[in-house]
């Protein structure tokens, strides 16, 4: 996903001049061929992450569309005023490409996690977040980002995750998209959790239960519709977000749930990191087994919650 | 070159008093001080002779068509400073002059921060310090990469050279050797608390923005003829970005307020400080 998204920029760059990149310091060969064939629209700037954001501002205050490139927590943690002031506060369209969404850094240690980054980016006025679950989304969503108003900020998976979204569902900024087959469970989910969502989905739809999921791909602006019209008859509701549950996806679903009037809530599974820094290293993998996000965890928890509700 | 505290104290010495004109911009910004009943007063009164010459003698640009494309760019960094600037914007028509008088009223345009697309002249919203270089260098690279002849200055306070942001983005702007990027510092060596020498003591100044690849000349921030013959001859190397380390005096011209941390700003304004402070600018205009 992430070379995919690296891959967009180029495309991008080569059909609309106003596109710049702009990179902290990443590895080697990054984007070479746009840096040989666009040498003027491409910068490798040092570990200045504050700096960066700021430049890009300066960037699209003067017409530019820049792509900054770096690790998600380096945006969202060491950055964060500049990306509420300069880009959210001017309504600038910057794009924050965010390496290592969520748990992929697990190997490295808590302060290369984004586990906080949608609750803090999403407390912020103009900000977009999108997080596409594969590479062949990423591919259909990245044109959309040249004309859209504003900063987005596009949170990244694995490099290489497998592909499960499907072309005909296309990809609209905002508008969520609906999977499985709809029944007593809905699964509302982000990014790289959907491969997990219709795995679960479809081994409870083996024991007969159905369960409808959404992908709701873009958190900010979030489509409550999405939420709200597929709750009826939907008697379990599971959010799965690979994020803290203070705030992030969980949250906004209740959110929505609550503004909006509902009198008859369905059970609620909200299922993320809990409020702890993780202690181990190990793999994403390993990681979303320890924090119970992995699609067996998510089928035993549906299990053993429509069982209480049965009873 | 190591420069001692006897370099800006002499500077200031070798001042001439204040001309009528740059009376009548600190009138205005009573004007506001008043209306608002607050404002940074000492952070803007060192300013005032610095924005005086840029708007008055370098700076290129249309009161009526504030986004003309060929514009040189101005970016007040120490937003705080902003009653500076908006005395100037309302001396040269960007805004009415009695918009003064309702600064950080409910419905004013004027804030106690500058805000882009609220004050027209105005291309940052900046008030959080270290947010206004890092824009800019992105300025200058844009009119670089379109090869366009305008120029970037960035007005930055002392205190705010504390900011990282503020040294990382001399770092790109070095590396990127943006000549047409200039950088000012309003040395007036009070911040919030005291004095920058004990809070945080930036010497050698001039030193450390030599390290980071730029062009710098030091001047006194309130003589208008010096500052206008340096500011006229940049860029000061063609390959180099600019810094002019303004020495100043915060509170200059109200002898009660000079050199007085107390008037960094003030919170409330009262109708004996008014009395008090036109008394030192010749009287209501």
């Amino acid at each position: 996903m992430r070379q995919r998204s690296l891959d967009c920029v180029y495309e991008l760059a080569c059909r609309d001049p106003r596109v710049v990149f702009v990179g902290s310091d990443l590895g080697p060969g990054t984007l070479d061929q746009m840096k040989t064939e666009m040498p003027d629209r491409f910068y490798m700037e040092g570990v200045s992450e504050q700096a960066i954001v700021g430049l890009a501002a300066g960037l699209a205050m003067e017409g530019h569309i820049p792509y900054v490139n770096t690790i998600a927590p380096f945006f969202t943690r060491r950055a964060f005023e500049q990306v509420a002031v300069d880009l959210c506060l001017h309504q600038l369209p910057v794009r924050l490409i965010a390496n290592g969404g969520g748990l992929v850094y697990a190997p490295l240690g808590p302060t290369h996690l984004a586990i906080e980054d949608i609750a803090a980016l999403r407390s912020i006025p103009n900000m977009t977040i999108v997080a596409p679950c594969d590479a062949e989304e990423m591919s259909r969503f990245m044109p959309c980002t040249l004309d859209w108003p504003g900063p987005i900020y596009i949170r990244l998976g694995k490099g290489v995750d497998a592909v499960v979204s499907r072309p005909e569902d296309g990809f609209a900024i905002g508008r969520a998209i609906i999977r499985g087959t709809p029944g007593e469970v809905l699964i509302v989910t982000t990014g790289i959790g959907l491969r997990g969502a219709l795995e679960a989905a479809s081994d409870l739809a083996r024991e007969g239960l159905g369960c409808g999921i959404i992908h709701m791909h873009t958190l900010k602006p979030f489509d409550r519709r999405a939420v709200l019209d597929n709750l009826q008859g939907v008697r379990l509701l599971v959010t799965l977000e690979e994020h803290t549950l203070a705030g992030g996806l969980g949250s906004m679903v209740l959110e929505t749930i609550a503004d909006a009037g509902t009198t008859v809530w369905p059970r609620v599974l909200r299922l993320g990191v809990p409020d702890v820094f993780p202690k181990e290293y190990g793999t994403q993998e390993s990681m979303m087994d320890t924090f119970q996000l992995s699609a067996t965890h998510v089928v035993s928890a549906v299990r053993s919650r429509m069982s209480e509700l049965r009873h | 070159m190591v420069m001692t505290l006897a370099a800006p104290t002499r500077l200031s010495e070798a001042a001439p008093p204040l001309d009528e004109r740059s009376l009548y911009l600190r009138r205005l910004v009573i004007e506001a001080l008043e209306g608002g009943g607050r404002g940074h007063h000492g952070s803007s009164m060192s300013l005032i002779e610095i924005l005086r010459v840029l708007y008055d003698d370098v700076l290129r640009y249309r009161p009526t068509e504030p986004k003309w494309a060929d514009r040189d760019r101005f970016i007040l960094s120490k937003g705080h400073g902003c009653l500076a600037q908006y005395a100037l914007l309302a001396d040269k028509g960007f805004i009415p002059r009695s918009e003064l008088r309702e600064f950080c009223r409910k419905t004013s345009i004027l804030g106690g921060h500058p805000e882009a697309g609220k004050v027209p002249g105005v291309e940052a919203s900046t008030g959080a310090l270290g947010h206004g270089l890092p824009i800019g260098v992105g300025m200058a690279l844009s009119a670089r990469m379109r090869k366009q002849s305008h120029r970037v200055f960035v007005v930055m306070g002392d205190g705010e050279c504390d900011e990282g942001s503020v040294w990382e983005a001399a770092l790109i702007a070095g590396k990127h050797r943006l000549s047409n990027l200039a950088t000012m510092v309003d040395y007036n060596k009070l911040q919030s608390y005291g004095t920058t020498r004990e809070v945080q003591d930036l010497e050698p100044f001039v030193d450390k923005w030599r390290a980071f690849n730029f062009a710098v000349r030091e001047v006194d921030g309130h003589d208008v003829r010096a500052l206008r013959a340096v500011l006229r001859s940049l860029p000061f190397d063609p390959d180099r970005p600019s810094a002019v380390i303004c020495h100043t005096v915060k509170g200059k011209g109200f002898p009660f307020a000079e050199h007085n941390a107390t008037w960094h700003h003030r919170s409330k304004v009262t109708p004996d400080d008014v009395v008090r402070m036109y008394a030192c600018v010749g009287g209501r205009a």
